[in-house]
């Protein structure tokens, strides 16, 4: 049934070193955009929930915009356009390569535009009485902040910043347009060497399910775990 | 070195004498639109199939449908592009895989990207109409059985007509998703909107004018999109739910 094509697979064993340093790249971006993500998201949340018009009105047009764009002409900005701009803005010279660096940038801030949401989400679940408590307390508003409000809104959002993780692990592949030798890239590389790019595509299709599937169930097995609690 | 704006660049003959660079534009804009409205349709019809055997109580079209799911929410979807457009050729029977290769290469490239977005999407789809259908009363159910329907009568005139209804505002979202996903199909060589951006960045050396173009070209597909589907909204709300009249 599978017409007349032969599978070979004897190019994936010789390549696994090489597929996993692109794994281990792909995941190293992943760890970086999440952390980038849930600093300047939760920083994005608090501007967008601040009494200080203007600066809410900019946060909420920076996630909105962030929102509206496909996620590969955020990567080709950084990558193409944005390089270039600071070559000339800077004055760096012709040789340095920022590119990289670049698509790392954009990619952290187009995830932190919907970690924002997500912990937006979040701090508005906290009832009301706990700020107004913390100031009774007398608590500045950072503190109470700091100390009473995030800590409930992040125990409330764990599952969903978990599953935008997953989704955001997705999305790494798509560095592949910035020619970066993340997993996809490595075996597309592989694949495209030996002529074994059919076999290539479906070992790193079933890698991404393994992986990603196994992460959504443990996800689903804790957010259960602590609705007991 | 100062950079020279120069907004007429879209108004220059192209390079391959086809029109104007702002043709090429007008045909990406276009092939991004058919594009993600073709597979919009694939996705609401599968997704809504699918949605609907989530819920059946039966262990083997439930599990089929479950797993149909997490097949196309757990793999990255330039991945599944790439096995439609490169892979699923080959292990088709071969004169299957002959007729698609037979096809011009623009119709290949298109095919494949749309029946990708569409399956892609219809797995989120189907996760919207699961929780529509999840989210009703069980007593409607238990009402409609006890009339005497059966459970596909039950299905088809009490339980759909009204999950069909609460599922359209989630499903905003999920249709703007297409569009914005429709920019990966660039990767395999469609030439739609990011495409043909990347394109001109090539041929005209005025990269901040064609990047700029593109990206209000996507926010502007974003509004209109959003102003329609509050029409649509507004048009099947449930009186009496929340956001109902």
């Amino acid at each position: 049934m599978f017409g007349s094509y032969e599978f070979d697979w004897s190019s994936i064993p010789g390549s696994l070193n090489f597929l996993g340093q692109g794994l281990l790249v792909s995941l190293e971006i992943t760890a970086l955009a999440i952390v980038a993500g849930i600093v300047w998201g939760t920083l994005l949340a608090m501007a967008r929930l601040s009494s200080i018009k203007p600066l809410a009105w900019a946060a909420a047009g920076y996630v909105n915009l962030f929102r509206a764009i496909p996620l590969v002409m955020v990567l080709l900005w950084f990558f193409l356009i944005v390089p270039k701009f600071l070559e000339s803005f800077l004055g760096l010279p012709p040789g340095s390569d920022v590119r990289l660096a670049s698509a790392m940038i954009g990619f952290a801030l187009f995830e932190s535009a919907y970690y924002a949401e997500i912990i937006r989400a979040g701090i508005q679940s906290v009832p009301k009485g706990q700020l107004a408590a913390a100031h009774a307390l007398g608590m500045s508003y950072p503190q109470a902040m700091l100390h009473v409000v995030l800590p409930q809104a992040f125990r409330n959002m764990v599952p969903l910043l978990l599953t935008q993780a997953i989704i955001l692990f997705q999305d790494t592949s798509l560095v592949y347009v910035s020619a970066l030798a993340d997993f996809f890239g490595a075996a597309y590389k592989v694949g495209d060497r030996d002529g074994r790019l059919v076999e290539l595509v479906l070992f790193a299709g079933a890698v991404y399910f393994v992986l990603c599937f196994a992460a959504s169930q443990g996800v689903r097995h804790f957010q259960r775990r602590l609705q007991r609690a | 070195m100062e950079y020279q704006w120069n907004w007429g660049v879209f108004l220059l003959p192209s390079a391959v004498n086809d029109g104007t660079y702002l043709d090429w534009m007008i045909a990406g804009l276009q092939t991004t639109l058919s594009l993600s409205l073709s597979a919009w349709m694939i996705a609401l019809l599968l997704g809504a199939v699918v949605g609907v055997l989530r819920t059946v109580p039966h262990r083997g079209l439930a599990f089929g449908a479950t797993a149909y799911v997490e097949m196309f929410r757990n793999i990255p979807l330039l991945v599944q592009l790439f096995f439609w457009y490169f892979v699923l050729p080959e292990m088709l029977p071969t004169a299957a895989g002959d007729a698609f290769k037979a096809l011009n290469p623009i119709a290949q490239q298109f095919v494949a990207a749309m029946v990708c977005l569409g399956f892609f999407t219809s797995a989120r789809v189907a996760e919207q109409v699961r929780s529509g259908i999840n989210a009703l009363p069980r007593g409607q159910k238990n009402a409609g059985l006890a009339l005497g329907l059966t459970l596909p009568q039950t299905y088809r005139h009490v339980m759909l007509p009204m999950a069909f209804r609460l599922v359209v505002p989630p499903l905003t979202s999920e249709f703007l998703n297409v569009f914005k996903n429709s920019a990966v199909c660039s990767t395999i060589g469609l030439l739609e909107l990011a495409a043909q951006g990347r394109q001109l960045v090539d041929y005209t050396a005025q990269p901040y004018e064609s990047f700029v173009a593109v990206t209000v070209a996507y926010l502007m597909i974003n509004v209109v999109v959003m102003l329609l589907m509050r029409k649509v909204e507004v048009l099947v709300r449930v009186p009496g739910y929340l956001g109902g009249k």
